[in-house]
């Protein structure tokens, strides 16, 4: 610790020292962080820096470039984390020689280069660590450790505690085959870079100079520049040889075709030469066509796989364990397995708050469910014995048993989320219309080279085999192969960047001919989740909300989340409560300082305080809000209502839209007079309400019939559907998981202005796109016929095409340069927490 | 410019050694986070730490 005192950040006393969020007014956590007394804005986070501070890895808040992220206090010790202590569970791999074991994690979560810092160093300092390495490309963990000195419980537990989410990472699953082939192709592209710029070396002085070289050094640099061209042809170059067989024995030339033509007779006809001592050679053009053809594929395959792995990271939603009660209903002891392993006919106990794993039925008592993972109904749901809840499913009552109808891997929410992971990854139109193009300009290419050959074997048949490359080479399609991909592979980076991820290929293109957009309510333009907009009682305010904070407090209902959050916010007095007790579907009761209360439903709470309401009581609520009352046996005291409310960006991004001349709708599942005031604040001027999934399917279906072209932005299950059938769609990064694989593109920043963000993107990808297109074809329709009449030399050609291509991918690189730019414009400097003395 | 009939020669063989060098470091994975490093490299370590993490994956 370095222990600067200098300051104390009181300038921005307001904001949390680990996360930079506002801190409630006259809140109790501080914590002695760098010598001076921090302010931290909830227990979570007071927590994480004591945590830090104590292994001593404070200088973590002088090293960070971004506040951390907040801590959810729930979230500190998750149970599941217990089944991890069994070694089967742990993908433990036994290390030779020594009783060490390796492990490797997926991590969450990671904001700066000061989390890779945090994570390695604390790490490193747990008894029996002995290598912990982070790979920030991939996200991974790698651990080295003595599983018996440091389990697996014990390391996810220490990295949960300092902030960061970790999953055990499956090795066999996907990653290693990905990564692979990533390495391969990472070291085709270096070999060719390398054999492309010695080659050079001996092909410049050719080109530069008058005098004449001596024919024996000629000679000597004919066969330097054949040696070094081999590992580019041989190696570098396979994917092209190999993708033109593909291409040849599916009948459908690709690209690859003259591409591989074009190496291979160069490259035999430049070798055939160095060995005669006579003629052409080609070798600079050939090792330089394939560098960059190589690099653009480099460039997408690199933008593909960062999308890949934050959907694999979005699939952990699911709930990885249950607790089974074998011996039901003669004993209730329960333990905890993996969610995975349950069968038909198990029996499983549900506590308040867990996620059911698999569709089950209620064996007893009568349960409450939230099923607005499945639904998007935000209200609990009671279920009766026999009655069958979906997994996915939360428990909002007591602890409930329930009997496994279908294993978890066949379950409602597996099978939903299956057909969207197999729904088309279809390619952009454009590019789709470019490969069509290109496959028939290939074959007229390839006539047109070998009309070109004959023709001028009766002209001069020296020239022949030279002009038929140089035909091959200078119109080599990669102008307008790349001109679609490497737009979008630059304007998808640049999205990922500031947190869109784009998942299929025609996002861009389909919103910039977007003509309708339309919008969920809950949870898309709303928080989705409930605040405290109003709080009538003619008693005592802060007495009566400091009384449903304590009653409310065990409860995980959102309504009574939302209080016990307003509670906690304006520093009411913690009370106790006796004797509490909860009524499903109506309230709680419970005694406070002698007192009886109920807080509920009114006529739960008319029960105990009597029918007659205080006329400040029947003031009415605004549409859509949701009142709770609270009662002694005295009377009434209060009745809070809460609604959802607008997201803060909700009006710029609609009226942005509105600016680019779409129509806006809003379409949902709720009330119409709820759905009519926020679309009026929100500056919408079309409601359709009260849809069901399959009404919102067909109202979009609708909208395409009569020739719409709809995007849509939506975050619940229920909007899956209606997002899949969307000419482009959009999942908000904190909805559904099955929302965000049936979208186009998930918004991972939560951000509904990042929606508008991709539209103003998508129209200067699609505007680099046509000027590219455009280069490429005047290229063509130009170079071409001056190669078949002889004009150009094969060398000419390749550096025609190669300035052509990197004309193309200059162009299209402009897109994430601006990006950066706008990045850092966007990023407020402010939200930084005071460091005192920090450099 | 007799010196080039041997430093060509040699400049070829040169790169094949680079290339036998690359393999080797692609091998042992330092190609696979391109990223990380550039993070690290800034925080120097006063503390002393217990164990070195050892390289290679």
């Amino acid at each position: 610790m370095s222990g600067e005192g200098s300051g104390d950040g009181s300038g921005e006393g307001t904001l949390c020292f680990h996360c930079g969020q506002p801190v409630p007014a006259g809140q109790a956590w501080t914590l002695e962080i760098g010598g001076a007394r921090r302010e931290l804005c909830c227990v979570g986070c007071q927590s994480v820096a004591r945590l830090i501070v104590d292994s001593g890895c404070a200088d973590f808040y002088l090293r960070r470039t971004a506040p951390s992220a907040r801590v959810d206090p729930e979230q500190l010790l998750p149970p599941e984390l217990a089944l991890l202590e069994q070694p089967q569970q742990a993908q433990d791999q036994p290390h030779a020689a020594d009783a060490s074991a390796e492990l490797v994690l997926s991590i969450d979560g990671l904001r700066c280069s000061a989390c890779v810092w945090l994570i390695e160093k604390y790490l490193v300092r747990l008894p029996g660590m002995q290598m912990a390495e982070m790979n920030v490309a991939t996200s991974r963990l790698h651990l080295r450790r003595d599983p018996a000195l440091c389990s697996t419980a014990t390391i996810l537990r220490g990295l949960r505690g300092l902030g960061y989410t970790a999953y055990p990472f499956d090795p066999l699953r996907q990653g290693e085959q990905a990564r692979r082939a990533s390495r391969r192709l990472f070291r085709q592209l270096f070999i060719a870079g390398l054999s492309m710029m010695q080659v050079m070396m001996y092909a410049v002085p050719v080109y530069m100079t008058h005098e004449g070289i001596d024919p024996d050094m000629m000679s000597l640099m004919r066969w330097a520049s054949l040696f070094l061209t081999i590992p580019a042809v041989f190696y570098s170059a396979l994917p092209f040889f190999t993708g033109a067989w593909a291409g040849l024995r599916a009948r459908a030339p690709g690209m690859d075709l003259p591409v591989a033509i074009g190496i291979a007779a160069a490259f035999l006809a430049s070798a055939i030469a160095t060995w005669r001592g006579e003629g052409e050679i080609w070798f600079d053009s050939v090792s330089m066509f394939i560098f960059l053809l190589l690099g653009s594929r480099y460039l997408e395959a690199a933008a593909r796989r960062k999308s890949a792995s934050a959907l694999e990271r979005m699939q952990q939603a699911f709930p990885a364990s249950a607790l089974l009660a074998p011996g039901y209903p003669q004993q209730r002891e329960t333990t905890l397995v993996a969610a995975a392993q349950l069968r038909e006919g198990d029996v499983i106990l549900a506590r308040p708050g867990d996620t059911i794993a698999a569709d089950a039925c209620l064996l007893e008592g009568v349960g409450e469910f939230d099923l607005a993972l499945l639904s998007g109904e935000s209200r609990p749901q009671s279920f009766q014995i026999g009655q069958e809840a979906p997994g996915g499913a939360v428990n909002l009552s007591q602890p409930v048993f329930l009997r496994v109808v279908r294993a978890t891997g066949e379950s409602t929410l597996a099978a939903l989320t299956r057909l969207a992971e197999q729904a088309g990854q279809g390619k952009p139109a454009l590019a789709q219309w470019a490969d069509i193009v290109a496959s028939r300009f290939v074959v007229a290419l390839l006539l047109l080279a070998g009309a070109t050959f004959l023709a001028w074997q009766l002209i001069d048949p020296t020239r022949a085999w030279s002009t038929a490359i140089a035909v091959l080479v200078v119109s080599c399609p990669c102008a307008l192969s790349l001109a679609t991909p490497s737009a979008l592979a630059a304007a998808t980076d640049r999205l990922l960047r500031t947190g869109t991820l784009v998942v299929r290929g025609n996002v861009l293109e389909t919103l910039q001919r977007a003509d309708t957009i339309v919008f969920d309510k809950t949870g898309t333009l709303t928080q989705g989740r409930p605040q405290l907009t109003a709080l009538w009682s003619d008693v005592d305010c802060q007495r009566s909300l400091a009384i449903a904070t304590a009653m409310e407090r065990g409860s995980l209902h959102p309504l009574a989340k939302a209080l016990v959050e307003e509670g906690a916010r304006r520093q009411v007095d913690a009370l106790e409560v006796e004797q509490l007790t909860s009524v499903t579907g109506a309230g709680m009761q419970g005694m406070i300082e002698g007192d009886l209360y109920r807080i509920g439903s009114r006529s739960f709470v008319a029960g105990l305080a009597g029918t007659v309401l205080p006329p400040v009581l029947l003031q009415s609520a605004a549409s859509g809000a949701g009142s709770v009352y609270l009662g002694s046996s005295d009377g009434w005291l209060a009745r809070f209502d809460l609604a959802d409310a607008l997201r803060t960006d909700a009006v710029a991004t609609v009226a942005a839209f509105r600016a680019l001349g779409l129509r806006t709708i809003l379409l949902s599942g709720d009330q119409p007079e709820v759905c009519t005031e926020v679309a009026a604040a929100a500056g919408i001027s079309e409601v359709q309400a009260a849809c069901t999934p399959q009404g919102k399917l067909d109202y979009v279906r609708n909208l395409q019939r009569d020739g719409a072209v709809v995007a849509i932005v939506g975050d619940g299950i229920n909007d899956a559907a209606m997002l899949r059938a969307g000419d482009v769609s959009f999942a908000m990064g904190k909805g559904a998981a099955l929302a965000q694989v049936s979208a186009d593109a998930v918004i991972m920043s939560d951000r509904l202005q990042a929606v508008a963000d991709c539209a103003a993107m998508a129209q200067r990808t699609m505007q680099i796109v046509r000027q590219n297109l455009v280069w490429a074809a005047t290229y063509n329709f130009l170079a071409i016929p001056a190669a078949a009449f002889g004009l150009l030399d094969p060398w000419m050609s390749a550096v025609g095409m190669s300035l052509s291509s990197l004309l193309v991918v200059g162009n299209a690189l402009r897109l994430s340069r601006r990006q950066a730019r706008s990045a850092a414009e966007a990023q407020p400097a402010a939200v930084r927490p005071a460091l005192a003395g920090a450099a | 410019m007799e010196a080039l009939y041997l430093l060509i020669p040699l400049s070829t063989l040169l790169v094949f050694l680079a290339i036998w060098v690359f393999f080797r470091a692609s091998d042992s994975g330092q190609f696979d986070d391109l990223e990380g490093p550039a993070m690290r490299i800034l925080h120097d370590d006063d503390a002393a730490v217990p164990q070195e993490p050892s390289g290679g994956a």
